[in-house]
Protein backbone atom coordinates (compact mmCIF):
# COMPACT_ATOMS: atom_id res chain seq x y z
CA UNK A 1 0.00 0.00 0.00
CA UNK A 2 2.69 2.85 0.98
CA UNK A 3 5.15 2.09 -2.24
CA UNK A 4 2.38 3.00 -3.91
CA UNK A 5 1.26 5.78 -1.95
CA UNK A 6 5.32 6.80 -2.36
CA UNK A 7 5.02 6.21 -5.96
CA UNK A 8 1.48 9.04 -6.51
CA UNK A 9 3.52 11.21 -4.15
CA UNK A 10 6.85 10.81 -5.98
CA UNK A 11 5.19 11.42 -9.79
CA UNK A 12 3.98 14.67 -8.14
CA UNK A 13 6.97 16.25 -6.84
CA UNK A 14 8.37 15.72 -9.76
CA UNK A 15 5.81 18.11 -11.17
CA UNK A 16 6.84 20.57 -8.49
CA UNK A 17 3.64 19.91 -6.38
CA UNK A 18 2.20 17.94 -3.31
CA UNK A 19 -0.94 15.76 -3.00
CA UNK A 20 -2.85 18.97 -2.35
CA UNK A 21 -1.55 20.80 -4.48
CA UNK A 22 0.97 22.86 -2.69
CA UNK A 23 4.39 23.58 -3.49
CA UNK A 24 6.90 21.85 -1.76
CA UNK A 25 8.02 24.51 0.72
CA UNK A 26 4.82 25.46 1.16
CA UNK A 27 2.63 25.41 4.90
CA UNK A 28 -0.99 25.09 4.76
CA UNK A 29 -2.53 28.20 6.52
CA UNK A 30 -1.58 28.95 9.74
CA UNK A 31 -3.44 30.00 13.07
CA UNK A 32 -2.49 31.05 16.17
CA UNK A 33 -5.28 31.52 19.01
CA UNK A 34 -4.68 33.13 22.46
CA UNK A 35 -6.27 32.08 25.96
CA UNK A 36 -8.16 29.37 24.67
CA UNK A 37 -8.18 27.89 28.49
CA UNK A 38 -9.25 30.14 31.43
CA UNK A 39 -7.96 28.45 34.17
CA UNK A 40 -4.26 27.22 32.36
CA UNK A 41 -1.99 30.36 33.51
CA UNK A 42 -1.45 30.51 29.74
CA UNK A 43 -2.85 28.82 26.93
CA UNK A 44 -2.59 28.66 22.87
CA UNK A 45 -4.43 26.55 19.83
CA UNK A 46 -2.61 26.41 16.87
CA UNK A 47 -4.02 25.08 13.46
CA UNK A 48 -1.95 24.18 10.62
CA UNK A 49 -4.16 23.17 8.00
CA UNK A 50 -6.55 20.93 9.76
CA UNK A 51 -4.11 19.90 12.46
CA UNK A 52 -5.29 21.56 15.56
CA UNK A 53 -3.00 21.37 18.65
CA UNK A 54 -4.13 23.10 21.87
CA UNK A 55 -1.18 23.91 24.60
CA UNK A 56 -1.75 25.43 28.52
CA UNK A 57 0.98 26.23 30.87
CA UNK A 58 0.79 25.53 34.59
CA UNK A 59 2.89 26.97 37.21
CA UNK A 60 3.59 25.42 40.40
CA UNK A 61 6.36 26.57 43.27
CA UNK A 62 8.29 23.61 44.14
CA UNK A 63 11.90 23.60 45.65
CA UNK A 64 14.55 24.26 43.15
CA UNK A 65 16.88 21.35 41.95
CA UNK A 66 20.22 20.98 44.58
CA UNK A 67 22.55 21.47 41.42
CA UNK A 68 21.23 24.85 40.36
CA UNK A 69 19.48 26.64 43.87
CA UNK A 70 18.70 30.34 42.31
CA UNK A 71 16.95 28.91 39.38
CA UNK A 72 13.59 27.96 38.18
CA UNK A 73 12.21 24.83 36.17
CA UNK A 74 10.61 24.03 32.61
CA UNK A 75 8.95 21.09 31.41
CA UNK A 76 6.83 19.94 28.64
CA UNK A 77 4.78 16.88 28.27
CA UNK A 78 3.01 15.97 25.12
CA UNK A 79 -0.07 13.94 24.82
CA UNK A 80 -1.35 12.56 21.60
CA UNK A 81 -4.83 11.61 22.29
CA UNK A 82 -7.02 9.16 20.62
CA UNK A 83 -9.51 11.50 19.85
CA UNK A 84 -7.07 13.27 17.36
CA UNK A 85 -6.80 10.19 15.15
CA UNK A 86 -7.60 6.47 14.77
CA UNK A 87 -4.33 5.05 15.30
CA UNK A 88 -3.45 6.81 18.72
CA UNK A 89 -4.26 4.92 21.64
CA UNK A 90 -5.11 5.57 24.89
CA UNK A 91 -2.45 4.96 27.98
CA UNK A 92 0.74 6.62 29.06
CA UNK A 93 2.59 8.46 26.18
CA UNK A 94 4.59 6.44 23.58
CA UNK A 95 7.75 6.94 22.12
CA UNK A 96 6.22 9.29 19.04
CA UNK A 97 4.35 11.79 21.97
CA UNK A 98 7.59 11.03 23.81
CA UNK A 99 9.96 12.52 21.32
CA UNK A 100 7.75 15.18 20.30
CA UNK A 101 7.67 16.84 23.85
CA UNK A 102 11.41 16.40 24.29
CA UNK A 103 12.25 18.06 20.52
CA UNK A 104 9.89 21.13 21.93
CA UNK A 105 11.31 20.86 25.40
CA UNK A 106 15.18 21.10 24.02
CA UNK A 107 14.05 24.02 21.63
CA UNK A 108 12.27 26.36 24.55
CA UNK A 109 15.22 25.28 26.85
CA UNK A 110 18.20 25.50 24.51
CA UNK A 111 16.90 28.90 23.17
CA UNK A 112 16.80 30.48 26.96
CA UNK A 113 14.42 32.17 26.37
CA UNK A 114 12.84 31.55 29.65
CA UNK A 115 15.15 33.55 32.47
CA UNK A 116 14.90 30.47 35.17
CA UNK A 117 16.92 32.78 37.18
CA UNK A 118 14.02 35.20 37.24
CA UNK A 119 12.01 32.09 38.15
CA UNK A 120 13.65 32.04 41.67
CA UNK A 121 11.13 33.09 44.74
CA UNK A 122 13.89 32.09 47.49
CA UNK A 123 17.66 30.47 46.59
CA UNK A 124 17.50 27.14 47.36
CA UNK A 125 13.83 26.87 48.98
CA UNK A 126 11.59 28.18 46.52
CA UNK A 127 11.40 28.52 42.81
CA UNK A 128 8.33 28.48 40.01
CA UNK A 129 8.10 25.46 37.99
CA UNK A 130 6.53 26.20 34.17
CA UNK A 131 4.98 23.00 32.98
CA UNK A 132 3.67 22.95 29.01
CA UNK A 133 1.34 20.62 28.17
CA UNK A 134 0.31 19.56 24.91
CA UNK A 135 -2.63 17.92 23.62
CA UNK A 136 -3.58 17.21 19.92
CA UNK A 137 -7.13 17.79 18.83
CA UNK A 138 -6.92 16.57 15.20
CA UNK A 139 -3.86 15.21 13.46
CA UNK A 140 -3.41 16.04 9.86
CA UNK A 141 0.45 15.77 9.88
CA UNK A 142 3.17 17.71 11.19
CA UNK A 143 2.09 17.73 14.67
CA UNK A 144 6.41 18.53 15.87
CA UNK A 145 5.99 22.19 14.41
CA UNK A 146 2.23 22.69 15.13
CA UNK A 147 3.15 21.94 18.80
CA UNK A 148 6.37 24.08 19.03
CA UNK A 149 4.65 26.89 17.97
CA UNK A 150 1.44 26.35 20.42
CA UNK A 151 3.88 25.71 23.35
CA UNK A 152 5.68 29.14 21.96
CA UNK A 153 2.24 30.63 22.02
CA UNK A 154 1.05 29.05 25.37
CA UNK A 155 4.57 30.61 27.05
CA UNK A 156 3.67 34.16 25.90
CA UNK A 157 0.23 34.13 26.86
CA UNK A 158 0.78 33.43 30.71
CA UNK A 159 0.48 35.32 33.49
CA UNK A 160 1.78 34.62 36.96
CA UNK A 161 -0.94 33.23 39.55
CA UNK A 162 -0.68 35.38 42.82
CA UNK A 163 1.71 34.04 45.60
CA UNK A 164 0.93 35.01 48.99
CA UNK A 165 2.38 33.72 52.19
CA UNK A 166 4.10 30.61 50.81
CA UNK A 167 0.52 30.04 48.68
CA UNK A 168 -0.56 29.93 45.33
CA UNK A 169 -4.37 31.24 44.54
CA UNK A 170 -5.22 30.07 41.22
CA UNK A 171 -8.08 31.83 40.69
CA UNK A 172 -6.02 35.38 40.96
CA UNK A 173 -4.05 35.67 38.07
CA UNK A 174 -1.57 38.54 38.24
CA UNK A 175 -0.38 40.71 34.97
CA UNK A 176 2.79 39.57 35.47
CA UNK A 177 3.73 38.18 32.32
CA UNK A 178 6.13 34.91 32.24
CA UNK A 179 10.45 36.02 31.90
CA UNK A 180 10.94 35.56 27.97
CA UNK A 181 13.46 36.90 25.82
CA UNK A 182 12.88 35.36 22.68
CA UNK A 183 10.87 33.25 20.11
CA UNK A 184 12.42 29.63 19.43
CA UNK A 185 10.28 28.15 16.75
CA UNK A 186 10.50 24.85 14.81
CA UNK A 187 10.33 23.71 11.15
CA UNK A 188 10.39 20.34 10.57
CA UNK A 189 11.91 19.34 6.55
CA UNK A 190 11.03 16.26 5.04
CA UNK A 191 13.28 13.93 2.67
CA UNK A 192 11.42 12.29 0.17
CA UNK A 193 13.43 10.32 -2.52
CA UNK A 194 15.65 13.31 -3.79
CA UNK A 195 12.78 16.19 -2.49
CA UNK A 196 12.79 18.05 0.29
CA UNK A 197 8.96 19.03 1.75
CA UNK A 198 7.92 21.07 4.61
CA UNK A 199 4.62 21.10 6.48
CA UNK A 200 3.80 17.14 5.77
CA UNK A 201 -0.03 15.57 5.31
CA UNK A 202 -0.19 12.27 7.35
CA UNK A 203 0.51 10.33 3.84
CA UNK A 204 3.57 12.16 2.77
CA UNK A 205 4.84 11.52 6.96
CA UNK A 206 3.85 7.74 5.94
CA UNK A 207 6.92 7.47 3.13
CA UNK A 208 9.03 9.81 4.39
CA UNK A 209 13.03 8.49 3.75
CA UNK A 210 14.22 11.34 6.58
CA UNK A 211 12.99 14.15 8.25
CA UNK A 212 14.96 16.92 10.29
CA UNK A 213 13.27 19.44 12.87
CA UNK A 214 15.59 22.47 13.80
CA UNK A 215 14.59 24.95 16.23
CA UNK A 216 15.71 28.52 15.88
CA UNK A 217 15.45 32.07 17.38
CA UNK A 218 14.78 35.25 16.00
CA UNK A 219 18.69 36.22 15.94
CA UNK A 220 19.76 33.42 13.70
CA UNK A 221 20.84 31.43 16.27
CA UNK A 222 19.86 27.08 15.75
CA UNK A 223 19.22 25.82 19.30
CA UNK A 224 17.52 22.81 18.86
CA UNK A 225 17.95 19.62 16.22
CA UNK A 226 16.16 16.20 15.50
CA UNK A 227 16.60 14.12 12.98
CA UNK A 228 14.15 11.49 12.26
CA UNK A 229 13.59 8.56 9.75
CA UNK A 230 14.99 5.82 8.83
CA UNK A 231 17.25 6.58 5.83
CA UNK A 232 20.59 8.44 6.46
CA UNK A 233 21.01 12.08 5.49
CA UNK A 234 24.41 13.47 3.60
CA UNK A 235 25.74 16.89 4.42
CA UNK A 236 24.85 18.38 1.60
CA UNK A 237 21.36 17.25 2.24
CA UNK A 238 21.28 18.48 5.92
CA UNK A 239 23.04 22.03 4.97
CA UNK A 240 19.88 22.08 2.54
CA UNK A 241 17.35 21.10 5.41
CA UNK A 242 18.69 23.74 7.33
CA UNK A 243 19.04 26.59 5.11
CA UNK A 244 14.85 25.45 3.77
CA UNK A 245 14.01 25.09 8.08
CA UNK A 246 15.78 28.99 8.68
CA UNK A 247 13.78 30.27 5.69
CA UNK A 248 10.59 28.83 6.66
CA UNK A 249 10.92 29.89 10.41
CA UNK A 250 9.96 33.72 9.66
CA UNK A 251 7.18 32.82 8.52
CA UNK A 252 5.88 30.74 10.87
CA UNK A 253 7.29 33.37 13.90
CA UNK A 254 5.45 36.19 11.96
CA UNK A 255 2.05 34.42 13.53
CA UNK A 256 3.26 35.08 17.32
CA UNK A 257 2.95 37.95 19.32
CA UNK A 258 5.45 40.62 19.14
CA UNK B 1 -27.58 33.52 55.92
CA UNK B 2 -29.27 32.16 52.81
CA UNK B 3 -28.19 31.83 49.08
CA UNK B 4 -30.33 34.90 47.71
CA UNK B 5 -28.66 35.86 44.73
CA UNK B 6 -26.34 33.40 42.87
CA UNK B 7 -22.50 34.26 42.14
CA UNK B 8 -22.84 34.83 38.31
CA UNK B 9 -26.41 36.48 38.69
CA UNK B 10 -28.61 33.51 37.04
CA UNK B 11 -31.81 32.93 38.25
CA UNK B 12 -32.55 30.08 40.33
CA UNK B 13 -33.33 27.57 37.68
CA UNK B 14 -31.31 28.97 35.08
CA UNK B 15 -28.79 27.06 32.83
CA UNK B 16 -25.40 28.52 31.80
CA UNK B 17 -24.98 29.74 28.60
CA UNK B 18 -24.41 27.06 25.98
CA UNK B 19 -22.73 26.31 22.66
CA UNK B 20 -22.74 23.49 20.40
CA UNK B 21 -21.16 22.35 17.23
CA UNK B 22 -21.22 19.27 15.32
CA UNK B 23 -18.26 17.96 13.22
CA UNK B 24 -15.04 20.01 14.54
CA UNK B 25 -12.42 17.06 14.52
CA UNK B 26 -11.95 15.84 10.52
CA UNK B 27 -10.37 12.74 11.33
CA UNK B 28 -13.07 11.10 13.76
CA UNK B 29 -16.18 9.69 12.15
CA UNK B 30 -18.09 11.63 14.30
CA UNK B 31 -17.33 14.52 16.52
CA UNK B 32 -18.77 18.08 18.72
CA UNK B 33 -17.68 20.72 21.08
CA UNK B 34 -20.02 21.39 23.60
CA UNK B 35 -19.48 24.74 26.25
CA UNK B 36 -21.86 25.49 29.07
CA UNK B 37 -20.54 28.52 31.37
CA UNK B 38 -16.71 28.24 31.52
CA UNK B 39 -16.73 24.50 31.00
CA UNK B 40 -15.92 23.13 27.91
CA UNK B 41 -15.51 19.40 26.14
CA UNK B 42 -14.49 17.83 22.58
CA UNK B 43 -15.83 14.81 21.67
CA UNK B 44 -14.42 12.13 19.07
CA UNK B 45 -15.98 8.82 18.01
CA UNK B 46 -14.32 6.36 16.43
CA UNK B 47 -16.36 3.19 15.08
CA UNK B 48 -17.96 0.95 14.88
CA UNK B 49 -13.90 -0.45 14.47
CA UNK B 50 -12.54 -3.79 15.24
CA UNK B 51 -11.76 -4.27 18.94
CA UNK B 52 -8.58 -5.49 19.79
CA UNK B 53 -7.80 -8.07 22.15
CA UNK B 54 -9.94 -10.55 21.14
CA UNK B 55 -11.82 -11.25 24.25
CA UNK B 56 -12.65 -8.11 24.52
CA UNK B 57 -15.30 -8.62 21.87
CA UNK B 58 -19.15 -9.63 22.12
CA UNK B 59 -20.40 -12.07 19.31
CA UNK B 60 -23.97 -10.81 20.11
CA UNK B 61 -23.56 -7.02 19.73
CA UNK B 62 -20.84 -4.25 19.32
CA UNK B 63 -19.63 -2.19 22.68
CA UNK B 64 -19.48 1.24 23.47
CA UNK B 65 -16.34 2.39 25.21
CA UNK B 66 -16.35 5.69 26.69
CA UNK B 67 -13.15 7.78 27.75
CA UNK B 68 -13.18 11.39 30.09
CA UNK B 69 -9.88 13.02 30.51
CA UNK B 70 -9.15 16.50 32.02
CA UNK B 71 -5.91 18.09 30.37
CA UNK B 72 -3.63 19.26 32.66
CA UNK B 73 -4.47 22.21 32.38
CA UNK B 74 -7.92 22.30 32.36
CA UNK B 75 -8.44 22.91 36.42
CA UNK B 76 -8.53 26.29 38.40
CA UNK B 77 -6.42 24.59 40.64
CA UNK B 78 -3.35 22.46 40.54
CA UNK B 79 -1.74 21.19 37.12
CA UNK B 80 -3.99 17.67 36.48
CA UNK B 81 -1.61 14.86 35.94
CA UNK B 82 -2.08 13.54 32.61
CA UNK B 83 -3.10 8.99 32.61
CA UNK B 84 -6.55 9.37 34.54
CA UNK B 85 -7.08 8.69 38.11
CA UNK B 86 -9.56 7.25 40.38
CA UNK B 87 -12.67 9.89 39.30
CA UNK B 88 -11.84 9.86 35.69
CA UNK B 89 -12.30 6.06 35.31
CA UNK B 90 -15.61 6.26 37.33
CA UNK B 91 -16.31 8.85 35.24
CA UNK B 92 -16.24 7.01 32.37
CA UNK B 93 -17.80 4.24 33.12
CA UNK B 94 -21.11 6.45 33.95
CA UNK B 95 -20.82 8.05 31.20
CA UNK B 96 -20.71 4.75 28.78
CA UNK B 97 -23.90 4.09 30.88
CA UNK B 98 -25.63 7.44 29.95
CA UNK B 99 -25.41 6.67 27.04
CA UNK B 100 -25.57 2.83 26.00
CA UNK B 101 -29.44 2.97 26.14
CA UNK B 102 -29.68 5.22 23.21
CA UNK B 103 -27.55 3.28 21.21
CA UNK B 104 -28.09 0.99 18.47
CA UNK B 105 -25.23 -2.27 18.54
CA UNK B 106 -27.19 -4.69 17.18
CA UNK B 107 -25.82 -4.64 13.79
CA UNK B 108 -21.90 -4.40 14.97
CA UNK B 109 -20.72 -7.85 16.38
CA UNK B 110 -17.66 -7.87 17.45
CA UNK B 111 -16.80 -4.25 16.79
CA UNK B 112 -16.15 -1.27 19.02
CA UNK B 113 -17.43 2.75 18.83
CA UNK B 114 -15.38 4.72 21.12
CA UNK B 115 -15.88 8.24 22.38
CA UNK B 116 -13.50 10.37 23.47
CA UNK B 117 -14.11 12.91 26.05
CA UNK B 118 -11.45 15.28 26.15
CA UNK B 119 -12.00 18.26 28.52
CA UNK B 120 -9.53 21.53 28.02
CA UNK B 121 -11.09 24.01 30.16
CA UNK B 122 -13.48 22.99 33.46
CA UNK B 123 -15.49 24.89 35.76
CA UNK B 124 -18.21 22.25 37.28
CA UNK B 125 -20.83 19.89 35.27
CA UNK B 126 -18.04 18.29 33.24
CA UNK B 127 -19.22 15.06 33.02
CA UNK B 128 -22.88 16.46 31.65
CA UNK B 129 -21.00 18.97 29.09
CA UNK B 130 -19.28 15.56 28.10
CA UNK B 131 -22.37 13.54 27.86
CA UNK B 132 -23.80 16.10 25.57
CA UNK B 133 -21.38 16.80 23.54
CA UNK B 134 -21.00 12.90 23.10
CA UNK B 135 -24.40 12.31 22.25
CA UNK B 136 -24.08 14.90 19.51
CA UNK B 137 -20.67 13.13 18.20
CA UNK B 138 -22.37 9.73 18.40
CA UNK B 139 -25.46 11.13 16.16
CA UNK B 140 -22.72 12.85 13.96
CA UNK B 141 -20.78 9.54 13.27
CA UNK B 142 -24.26 7.92 12.08
CA UNK B 143 -24.63 5.50 15.08
CA UNK B 144 -28.14 4.07 15.37
CA UNK B 145 -29.68 6.41 17.98
CA UNK B 146 -33.33 5.77 19.61
CA UNK B 147 -32.67 9.22 21.32
CA UNK B 148 -30.28 12.02 21.99
CA UNK B 149 -29.11 11.92 26.24
CA UNK B 150 -28.94 15.45 27.44
CA UNK B 151 -27.04 15.53 30.77
CA UNK B 152 -27.16 18.70 33.48
CA UNK B 153 -26.59 18.91 36.95
CA UNK B 154 -29.09 20.23 39.78
CA UNK B 155 -28.78 20.58 43.68
CA UNK B 156 -28.80 22.88 46.02
CA UNK B 157 -26.32 25.58 47.07
CA UNK B 158 -26.70 26.66 50.99
CA UNK B 159 -30.58 26.16 50.92
CA UNK B 160 -31.46 26.54 47.64
CA UNK B 161 -32.07 24.64 44.66
CA UNK B 162 -30.56 25.12 41.35
CA UNK B 163 -29.59 23.99 38.16
CA UNK B 164 -26.10 23.64 36.53
CA UNK B 165 -24.14 24.79 39.63
CA UNK B 166 -20.60 26.53 38.33
CA UNK B 167 -17.73 25.73 40.53
CA UNK B 168 -18.20 28.54 42.95
CA UNK B 169 -20.97 27.59 44.24
CA UNK B 170 -20.08 23.73 44.42
CA UNK B 171 -17.60 25.34 46.42
CA UNK B 172 -19.93 27.42 48.62
CA UNK B 173 -18.80 27.70 51.85
CA UNK B 174 -22.52 26.80 53.56
CA UNK B 175 -22.20 23.61 51.94
CA UNK B 176 -23.70 22.34 48.18
CA UNK B 177 -24.84 19.44 46.85
CA UNK B 178 -24.43 18.08 43.57
CA UNK B 179 -26.47 15.83 41.43
CA UNK B 180 -26.25 15.16 38.20
CA UNK B 181 -28.63 14.19 35.47
CA UNK B 182 -28.82 12.97 32.48
CA UNK B 183 -32.14 11.95 30.26
CA UNK B 184 -33.45 11.21 27.01
CA UNK B 185 -35.51 13.98 26.51
CA UNK B 186 -38.07 12.21 24.01
CA UNK B 187 -39.33 9.89 26.88
CA UNK B 188 -37.84 11.44 30.05
CA UNK B 189 -36.17 8.29 31.27
CA UNK B 190 -33.12 8.71 33.60
CA UNK B 191 -29.81 7.49 32.22
CA UNK B 192 -27.37 8.63 34.95
CA UNK B 193 -28.03 9.80 38.27
CA UNK B 194 -25.56 10.41 40.86
CA UNK B 195 -25.80 13.02 44.02
CA UNK B 196 -23.25 14.00 46.52
CA UNK B 197 -24.33 16.30 49.90
CA UNK B 198 -27.28 16.35 51.20
CA UNK B 199 -31.01 16.66 50.04
CA UNK B 200 -34.51 15.34 51.10
CA UNK B 201 -36.77 13.17 49.22
CA UNK B 202 -38.99 16.19 48.06
CA UNK B 203 -35.92 18.10 47.09
CA UNK B 204 -34.56 15.49 45.02
CA UNK B 205 -38.09 15.29 43.36
CA UNK B 206 -38.47 19.26 42.81
CA UNK B 207 -34.74 19.24 41.24
CA UNK B 208 -35.48 15.93 38.77
CA UNK B 209 -38.65 18.43 37.52
CA UNK B 210 -35.82 21.50 37.06
CA UNK B 211 -33.71 19.34 35.70
CA UNK B 212 -35.97 18.31 33.27
CA UNK B 213 -36.91 21.73 32.22
CA UNK B 214 -33.37 22.29 31.44
CA UNK B 215 -32.47 19.39 29.75
CA UNK B 216 -35.08 20.69 27.17
CA UNK B 217 -33.30 23.77 26.74
CA UNK B 218 -30.48 21.51 26.03
CA UNK B 219 -31.83 19.22 23.92
CA UNK B 220 -32.63 21.97 21.58
CA UNK B 221 -29.09 23.28 21.41
CA UNK B 222 -27.68 19.78 20.65
CA UNK B 223 -30.41 19.19 17.95
CA UNK B 224 -29.60 22.85 16.19
CA UNK B 225 -25.92 21.84 16.35
CA UNK B 226 -26.39 18.63 14.26
CA UNK B 227 -29.46 20.68 11.95
CA UNK B 228 -26.70 23.11 11.18
CA UNK B 229 -23.74 20.73 10.16
CA UNK B 230 -26.07 19.21 7.81
CA UNK B 231 -27.88 21.94 6.89
CA UNK B 232 -28.56 22.24 3.04
CA UNK B 233 -27.16 18.46 2.59
CA UNK B 234 -29.92 16.32 0.93
CA UNK B 235 -31.18 12.73 2.60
Amino acid sequence: MNSELRQNVLKSLEAGIRLDGRKTDEYRKISVEYGISVNAEGSARVKIGETEILAGVKLSVESPYPDSPNQGTMMVGAELLPLSNPEFEAGPPGIQAIEIARVVDRGIRESETIDTKKLCIKEGEKAWTVIIDICTINDDGNLFDASALASMAALQNAVFPSYENEKIDYKKKTKEKLPLSKAPVSVTVMKIDKYFIVDPLPEEERILDARLTVATTEDGKICAMQKGGDTPLSIEDVDRMIDIAIEKTQELRGHLKR
Amino acid sequence: MTYKERFDGRKFDEIRPMEAKAGIIPRADGSAYFKIGKSVAYVAVYGPRNLFPKFLQNPEKGILRCSYNMMPFSSGGERVRPGGNRRSKEISMVTEKALLPVVDLNEFPNAVVDVFIELPQTDAGTRCAGICAAAIALADAGISMRDLVAAVSVGKVDDKLVVDLNYDEEAHEAGSTDMPVAMMPRTGQISLLQMDGDLSKEEINKCLQMATKALRQIYEVQKKALKHKYEGESI
